[in-house]
């Protein structure tokens, strides 16, 4: 039963980046400057816009809030339906907090066609929010699509050398998944309207209700529509190999925006729609799924390990982060779906500061080749510090937010009944060796050592901008990892119900949800419709 | 009192955050310096007085857990960030934050002109706030941070002159150094991390209290307890530099020497005892480990003594030294002598100290010249760091009454009552060898001719900031073991301070081995007999050292060209490094670069994504074709498309 109260706070932050967008196509192209604050300005709004949401959310209320239901196409029931959880509260704010950063990161960076970068910029934040909030399957599939237009672009013009491969290439994968998806959510539809005095619709929560009753055979198959769909944007092993390429052509703010929020869209889908939907098709799936994020964590740090290139070094580290985070999903814990969706905020925050930290080193020396570096720290002391801070918050350093995730994840995993199987997690946990190996060595050629290379001689440590691109991110990575109740405890009702869900479903019982919801009266539920 | 320990480890983190955001502009090596040590100092007098106060407890009624605020509390879960105050962690706190301090007044001087002046106060607080935290801890986790967050500040302070060379197995930058010693105990932390999850799955909690309470009341299955016990020990073994991760700690003397002196022989790597210490009910339930902590101690320590007796930098025999010691308290534990072996951490930590101090005295007074074969006859120039050198020489050389034989005798007497004659052989024979390369260290350094090159260095006693902490710390080396006075030696009184001391911490532990053990006997006869033994073996070690190394002469070449094949097995550390580089970490790199990368990732995922990606342009280059705008053709496949429909209506 969702909750609409204050709904239009919702409205507000997912619409101005699109306002954004629009103003952006007013200006003319030679205002770079005005283009550039614009942009910033209404990403810093977009900021602020969605703050009352993070205090105005109620921890205890089952069930989405700020809920909107607008007719969209009639005939499909199709409709206009947006609302948050505590999952989806996090990832909003993680967006909404990433943009103003990475608009910041490109101020200098970014030397052609301002206009155009900066509105896909505005039209890929507007892309994302609205898949986290959209609950209809077609309004989420279209957010889905619409955000393969700027990303191609992001790539594909202010890209590197190989960008046009590497544009290709993300989206030809990204296609391939999304119209199984799409197959998947008309089947869906059609599944309402073959009910007796049913009629095609697109409504989640609807879809939701339903779900549990499609054969079982059937499920399956739309579980693995759904699940190759999101396993592809993870990425998860072995679906990853868009993910390197994309990253070492794309621009600095694309790659934080993608290893930011973009990879989150997938591990997000997956909850909300694989675990929502399919609790007894995921029980057949948890454990080949779990083996993938094993190999993933310990085969993306095994070639994060040999890479030259520093970016591409932090790319497959990704590849191995989101192995834990699927992992905890696929424990169905508690503890594994908690760390999961504070792992998601996690390496968007560390991972995103690793890629500003390698950008700043690009724009300096416009290569990332680790053996054209070595003894940086000496010239750039701060940076030093902060490159130190992203690098620990990676491999999970316990007081930094990395070692939440993964303990959560990992001990989930250990815990979990629906996996039964503690050597998921005991694999899994040597890939924190293994990032402690691929991260630490690359730090050392680039930071430590002399700088020999006369190229280094005569680099300028952080500048003002750059400084304060990194230290909000500082501020969350500490905040996490020293006091994440304020973090987890959102989320907390949420996973618990979830978990006591589907452990009711499989197992027939469950402990969870252990936390109550608060009761809300019933006219507040007739409001909302439904 | 003990409500206000928070501020113990507060005090060195406020220090951190100062000299860190502003210890830049301060401009003032004094005041950060100061800043620094009065933070540290603050800490200890706030131990004090919580001592003081659990000294007027009742001995069961010491335990206080002081709960700050909530961690991780999420579905079963539930840690708090909480402090255990009770016997055994007082006594950490009092060391860690008593030498601490010591340590950070002498880095005034010794740090004295460096550029990274202030960084290096900054790791230093932080790493005693991480240390303060890992064995305040009353859970598993807090106390992981603490693990984690000493390997952290040891990372950042081996590779704290990050520009120089460091001659080491693949060894090249002090930050290779620092890099090893963060991984390596990574690998040990991966077996902490995994036994935190099954002492969860078993008790439901990562309290040690619940844990340990739960454990002695239930008992645990045995393969699980042996489990447990065994992935924590690989935990010890990293932080404490045991078989099979030792091979970090003689390469982390990359770090500045009060580094060494803090972390690499006083506090951190006697982290591995704590754990053991603090859960001995959990390790008392499994023989398997405990034997297997027995063996490995054991063999630590005569692996680490012999390569000790080679090497000639002056802070690489210290650091083998240390290995070696540390396999002594490993020994304690494994034959659950737990208080001889907290004893032992006690003693080692005042004259480990000292001597590298007193050896970074040494090298401060040399121009950073760290080969003893280049120094002799220096206790003429630096008088004083001399004699302290020597007071912590005869200290841990086990002499009495010096505080080393107390704890070490403690340690093998209980190898022979609980172990066996063959162990305390076996100990015996560790202890020759520390006090022969000891002797020959001090002889090397301090006697003989002097074998420097005069034009270019000029050998001086260092500064009172240095030498005031070598005397403190030589003194506590005389009579810091009366704390611990066996009653063999008290003529009956019951006089062993720390044991009472101790004692209900380890009661339950004690209780569970007297019960499948069955209490040994106790002869004190016996007792002196060993005592005497092992006290004449160590003065056979000094006087051995003294015949070959006092007067410089050719006898030591020619006794390594006697035995060519086994100086050469101990001059390169028996291969460890070599074989640990052989073996796993280049087949590892070889086989993500070659097979992983090039061939699976390039090759097999690409290839099927890019050929697929071919086919399916080359099929719609084929097909192309049909769209040729000749209306005719576009005719006759419309005929045949409708004949074919005809012909399946007809057919099907």
């Amino acid at each position: 039963m969702p909750h609409t109260d204050s709904a239009g706070l919702l409205l507000l932050p997912l619409f101005l980046p699109l306002l954004g967008f629009l103003s952006i196509l007013f200006i003319d192209r030679e205002q770079e400057k005005a283009i550039k604050y614009v942009t910033l300005i209404f990403s810093m709004l977009t900021f602020f816009a969605s703050l009352p949401l993070w205090f105005m959310f109620n921890d205890g209320l089952d069930g989405f809030q700020f809920y909107t239901n607008i007719s969209w196409i009639p005939s499909l029931d199709a409709g206009f339906r947006t609302g948050i959880d505590g999952m989806s509260l996090l990832l909003v704010l993680l967006t909404t907090f990433i943009m103003p950063i990475s608009i910041l990161s490109s101020f200098e960076s970014i030397k052609k066609k301002h206009k155009e970068y900066y509105a896909m910029l505005l039209l890929l934040e507007f892309g994302m929010l609205g898949v986290f909030v959209s609950l209809d399957t077609m309004l989420f599939y279209v957010f889905w699509e619409l955000i393969l237009i700027p990303m191609y672009f992001l790539i594909g013009i202010w890209g590197g050398k190989d960008r046009i491969y590497a544009a290709v290439k993300f989206f030809l994968y990204t296609l391939v998944g999304s119209l199984l998806m799409l197959i998947a959510i008309v089947w869906m539809g059609l599944y309402a309207k073959w009910l007796p005095g049913g009629h095609f619709t697109t409504d989640f929560l609807i879809l939701k209700q339903l779900a549990p009753g499609i054969p079982l055979d059937i499920q399956i198959w739309l579980f693995l529509a759904f699940a190759l769909s999101f396993c592809i944007k993870v990425p998860l092993f072995p679906f990853h190999t868009w993910l390197p390429d994309a990253h070492v052509q794309a621009p600095t703010a694309g790659s934080v925006i993608l290893a930011g929020v973009l990879l989150k869209m997938g591990t997000y889908g997956l909850i909300r729609f694989n675990l929502e939907l399919f609790p007894q098709s995921l029980h057949l799936f948890a454990q080949p799924l779990a083996w993938l994020s094993v190999i993933g964590i310990i085969y993306g740090a095994l070639v994060a390990m040999v890479q030259t290139d520093i970016k591409k070094l932090v790319a497959y580290s990704s590849v191995s982060h989101l192995g834990f985070v699927v992992l905890g999903i696929v424990s169905v814990t508690p503890e594994g779906l908690q760390g999961a969706i504070i792992q998601m905020v996690n390496h968007g925050l560390s991972t995103g500061m690793l890629f500003l930290c390698v950008g700043v080193l690009y724009e300096r020396r416009h290569t990332r080749e680790i053996s054209e570096f070595g003894g940086i720290t000496k010239v750039m002391p701060k940076f030093a510090v902060m490159f130190t801070i992203a690098m620990m918050a990676s491999v999970g350093l316990p007081g930094l937010n990395g070692f939440i995730g993964e303990y959560l994840t990992l001990f989930g995993s250990f815990q979990s009944k629906f996996l039964n199987n503690p050597w998921f997690s005991i694999f899994s946990a040597s890939g924190v060796i293994f990032a402690a190996v691929y991260l630490l060595w690359m730090f050392q050629r680039v930071m430590f050592g002399t700088n020999d290379n006369p190229k280094n001689h005569t680099l300028t440590d952080l500048t003002r901008s750059e400084y304060w691109q990194l230290v909000p991110l500082v501020i969350f990575i500490v905040w996490i990892g020293v006091y994440p109740k304020t973090f987890l405890s959102r989320s907390e009702l949420y996973a618990q119900t979830l978990v006591g869900s589907i452990e009711k479903t499989v197992f027939g019982t469950s402990a969870y949800p252990k936390i109550k919801a608060i009761e809300v009266d019933a006219s507040a539920v007739k409001k909302a419709g439904h | 009192m003990a409500e206000l320990i928070y501020l113990v480890p507060l005090l060195p983190l406020i220090g951190f955050f100062i000299i860190g955001f502003f210890g830049k502009k301060l401009h003032n090596e004094k005041l950060i310096g100061g800043i620094a040590s009065a933070a540290v100092g603050g800490a200890f007098l706030v131990a004090v007085g919580i001592f003081m106060q659990l000294l007027g407890e009742a001995p069961e009624a010491r335990t206080h857990i002081i709960r700050l605020f909530p961690w991780i509390h999420t579905g079963a879960l539930s840690i708090d960030i909480a402090y255990q105050v009770d016997q055994l962690s007082i006594l950490y706190t009092l060391i860690i934050t008593g030498i601490g301090t010591l340590i950070h007044i002498y880095s005034i001087g010794y740090m004295h002109g460096d550029k990274s002046f202030p960084r290096f106060f900054a790791y230093l607080n932080l790493f005693v706030f991480m240390m303060l935290n890992l064995v305040l801890a009353n859970n598993f986790v807090l106390t992981f941070l603490g693990w984690e967050g000493v390997g952290l500040c040891s990372y950042l302070l081996i590779g704290f002159w990050y520009d120089r060379t460091f001659e080491g197995s693949h060894i090249v930058w002090t930050g290779d150094a620092a890099k090893k010693a963060f991984i390596v105990n990574r690998i040990g932390d991966f077996g902490v991390l995994i036994a935190m999850f099954l002492i969860f799955w078993r008790f439901g909690s990562l309290d040690y209290a619940t844990v340990n309470t739960m454990a002695a009341t239930q008992g645990v299955d045995a393969g699980l307890i042996t489990a447990i016990t065994l992935l924590l020990f690989l935990g010890c073994t990293g932080k404490s530099a045991q078989i099979p991760l030792g091979v970090w700690l003689p390469d982390a003397m990359a770090g500045p020497t009060p580094v060494s002196a803090l972390i690499h022989a006083a506090t951190m790597v006697t982290a591995g005892i704590f754990l053991i210490a603090r859960n001995s009910t959990l390790f008392a339930l499994s023989h398997t480990t405990m034997a297997v902590i027995t063996g490995v101690g054991i063999t630590t320590a005569l692996i680490a003594a012999t390569v000790g007796i080679v090497q000639n930098d002056i802070k690489k025999v210290l650091a083998y030294s240390t290995v070696s010691q540390l396999g002594f308290m490993f020994i304690a534990l494994g034959v659950g002598a737990y208080t001889a072996a907290v004893f032992h951490v006690m003693t080692h930590a005042f004259f480990k100290a000292l001597l590298f101090l007193g050896s970074g005295s040494v090298i401060h007074g040399m121009h950073e010249e760290q080969d003893i074969q280049k120094m002799g006859g220096l206790k003429k120039y630096m008088p004083q760091t001399y004699i302290t050198f020597l007071l912590g020489t005869i200290a841990i050389a086990g002499i009495f009454p010096f505080a080393g034989f107390f704890s070490k005798d403690e340690i093998l007497w209980y190898a022979f009552l609980n172990g066996s004659p063959i162990l305390w052989g076996a100990g015996v024979l560790a202890a020759l060898f520390t006090a022969f390369y000891m002797f020959r260290l001090l002889y090397l350094t301090f006697h003989g001719e002097e074998r420097f090159d005069h034009h270019h260095v000029h050998p001086h006693e260092s500064p009172a900031t240095m030498t005031i902490p070598l005397w403190i710390l030589a003194i506590l080396s005389v009579f810091g073991g009366f704390l611990g006075i066996p009653k063999a030696l008290s003529f009956g009184a019951d006089i062993n301070l720390l044991e009472h001391w101790l004692h209900p911490i380890f009661h339950d532990a004690h209780e569970i081995l007297a019960k499948s053990h069955g209490e040994h006997a106790h002869s004190l006869e016996l007792e002196w007999g060993l005592m005497a033994g092992s006290l004449g073996i160590a003065v056979i070690g000094i006087l051995f050292a003294t015949s070959l190394y006092k007067k410089s002469s050719s006898k030591p070449d020619e006794l390594a060209a006697k035995n060519k094949g086994l100086y050469s097995l101990l001059w390169n550390k028996y291969w460890v490094d070599e074989i640990y580089h052989a073996v796993i970490v280049r087949p590892t790199y070889t086989m993500s670069l070659e097979a992983l990368w090039k061939i699976f990732d390039i090759k097999v995922i690409d290839g099927i994504v890019n050929g697929s990606a071919r086919s399916i342009a080359t099929w719609a280059e084929s097909i192309r074709k049909i769209q040729s705008g000749i209306a005719q053709n576009y005719a006759l496949l419309m005929m045949i498309g409708i004949v074919g429909i005809i012909a399946w209506m007809v057919l099907g």
